[in-house]
């Protein structure tokens, strides 16, 4: 189902091959899941609570690398440079470096909006104030959050709202000039407005790079993503471009999930 | 059929009425719990807080006059009347002072490497049963340790090294164990989010783990020291002098380089000791004596638990999960 679909003007910015992911327990969670994500799109992950959508999503930063016992099967290569980043060669803190995430819940550090932004900078060695006051304005411009908080950039991130705190979240993750965002449900923890903010600003964003998202909410990967993939049990069911997923799926099950009659 | 329609209804409403008053008898009952235990709770509380205020008052009824500046200047004396405590909290502080240095470094890493970088299995499982009960080793088990390690096979002496080492193994358990809590206390998500950005564990650990705990790491060690204060049993087992009428060496000599470490290995004497030794005089005006020492003792302890809580709420207000 993928080959049939290969766009020459779409470039592939990664690829699962037959990904396969244990966790510590012997929980076989990911089986021989295979799909690419094309460069300056986003992909959204649908399927029903469980499936393996967070878990795969988490593969893709090495996530999983913190908790002792897990086990990846299989390739995530990255181009243009095919690097296959769950090699054990390749440090999980290069793949980092290259690929971002934000969370579920809003999760800023317990320092200043300005400090939270140009943290990734800071580990990367960046000290020169005036080249992180530039990155940190401009990721913070990036989120569109700029206007709400550039005259008190020194203030604690908690006294944002849950919408602001996650805009400050997409924005720490961009500092970085990363390839690939990754978003895990960025908006379950948030209001209509502060969704709706955020998935525009998805949009935005798939301009300078590619994007994955995971989401509980059918009608939001209809709206914000170019292509789909459901899940379900840990496999890769159904993926191609959301307009042909939401319109005409080809196997039962995604038409099933999608209109509600199962999940 | 429209007489019966009233009548059912009335019924109707009779019996709800009737059912919430059940509900609100039995709401009555239940909240009488409430109210019992409360009760007993607070008895409790205040039995608590009253010995320790009955024994406070005590002490200073007994000791109250000799509160007074010559009391912390002078030197133990044949006098009770003129006899002070300057060698016991000069000896105090400068144990303290040895024992903070062993302690919070010691206890600070061994807490970091337990929770953040120790893997996981059966031997860490063994290592922090273990911590936890030495935090329940008698103390005087802790003075023959000293007595057998520090003074006979590393010869260190009956000195104020000796006492801080032996004091500062002593609240190494506290320490670890406070250093480990605060630290578990930072949600999995900061992690997540400092690691996501492509921190290393050490950028995690330096930047943020250690950021957000050190207040409740703080609180731990302030602790550990008010308890090392007030221990005699391992010092009596060191072989700690009674009575001593000079003081150490200085720390601190107006001489380049402005430091020595003489003092280390000077013979000392510390707080409680001196208490202990006032009370075991037959005289009853050196009882007095032992009773003001008491009193400082107390407040000293006090005043550092208090400055824990206070830099806790301090650090923690600026901290929300």
């Amino acid at each position: 189902m993928v080959d049939n679909m290969n766009n020459p003007t779409t470039a592939i910015k990664a690829e699962s091959r037959n990904l396969n992911f244990f966790y510590a327990g012997g929980n076989h969670a990911l089986k021989s899941v295979s799909m690419p994500l094309y460069e300056n799109k986003i992909t959204a992950l649908i399927g029903p609570s469980g499936c393996g959508k967070s878990t795969f999503l988490r593969c893709f930063n090495r996530m999983h690398d913190l908790y002792p016992g897990n086990k990846y099967q299989g390739e995530i290569v990255m181009h243009p440079d095919n690097t296959n980043i769950l090699e054990h060669g390749v440090d999980p803190i290069e793949v980092r470096m290259r690929i971002s995430m934000v969370f579920q819940k809003p999760n800023p550090f317990p320092k200043s909006i300005y400090e939270n932004v140009a943290y990734g900078l800071r580990v990367r060695g960046e000290s020169n104030k005036r080249m992180l006051d530039d990155k940190v304005e401009e990721a913070l411009k990036g989120a569109a959050i700029w206007n709400e908080v550039k005259d008190r950039l020194q203030d604690l991130a908690f006294n944002l709202s849950g919408g602001q705190q996650q805009r400050l979240c997409i924005a720490r993750a961009l500092a970085t000039d990363p390839e690939i965002m990754l978003f895990d449900e960025p908006t379950s923890a948030l209001d209509p407005i502060a969704t709706a903010n955020i998935e525009e600003l998805m949009s935005e964003l798939k301009e300078k790079l590619t994007i994955l998202v995971v989401t509980h909410n059918m009608q939001q990967a209809a709206r914000v993503s170019d292509y789909t993939a459901y899940m379900y049990l840990g496999e890769l069911m159904e993926y191609d471009e959301t307009n042909t997923i939401f319109t005409r799926p080809s196997r039962k099950e995604t038409e099933d999930y999608i209109t509600g009659k199962f999940g | 059929m429209n007489i019966n329609m009233t009548t059912d209804t009335t019924q109707t409403q009779a019996s709800v009425i009737r059912n919430l008053a059940e509900v609100r008898a039995m709401i009555k009952r239940h909240k009488l719990n409430d109210y019992i235990f409360s009760l007993i709770g607070l008895l409790a509380l205040t039995l608590a807080l009253l010995t320790l205020l009955t024994l406070f008052t005590d002490l200073v009824m007994d000791g109250y006059e000799r509160f007074n500046m010559g009391f912390l200047t002078d030197f133990p004396s044949r006098r009770a009347g003129s006899a002070g405590l300057l060698s016991a909290w000069v000896g105090s502080a400068l144990v303290m002072l040895v024992t903070f240095l062993v302690a919070v470094p010691m206890g600070v890493a061994a807490g970091l490497y337990l929770e953040e970088y120790a893997p996981k299995n059966w031997f860490s499982d063994l290592i922090e049963i273990n911590v936890t009960n030495l935090a329940g080793v008698p103390s005087i088990v802790y003075g023959l340790l000293a007595l057998g390690l520090f003074v006979y096979i590393l010869d260190l002496g009956q000195s104020i090294l000796t006492a801080g080492l032996t004091l500062g193994l002593l609240i190494l358990p506290i320490v670890i164990v406070s250093t480990r809590e605060s630290i578990r206390a930072i949600p999995t998500a900061i992690r997540e989010a400092a690691y996501a950005v492509g921190a290393t564990k050490w950028q995690v650990v330096h930047d943020h783990v250690l950021k957000y705990s050190y207040g409740g790491i703080l609180t731990g060690v302030i602790i550990g020291m008010a308890r090392a204060l007030g221990e005699t049993a391992p010092i009596i087992t060191i072989g700690a002098l009674t009575f001593i009428a000079f003081l150490p060496p200085s720390p601190i000599t107006d001489v380049a380089p402005f430091i020595n470490f003489e003092w280390l290995s000077s013979g000392f004497t510390v707080l409680p000791i001196q208490m202990f030794n006032w009370l075991s005089r037959p005289e009853y005006a050196f009882h007095i004596n032992a009773a003001a020492t008491g009193a400082l003792i107390i407040i000293v302890t006090l005043l550092m638990n208090g400055t824990a809580i206070w830099l806790r709420y301090k650090i923690r207000k600026n901290i929300k999960w």
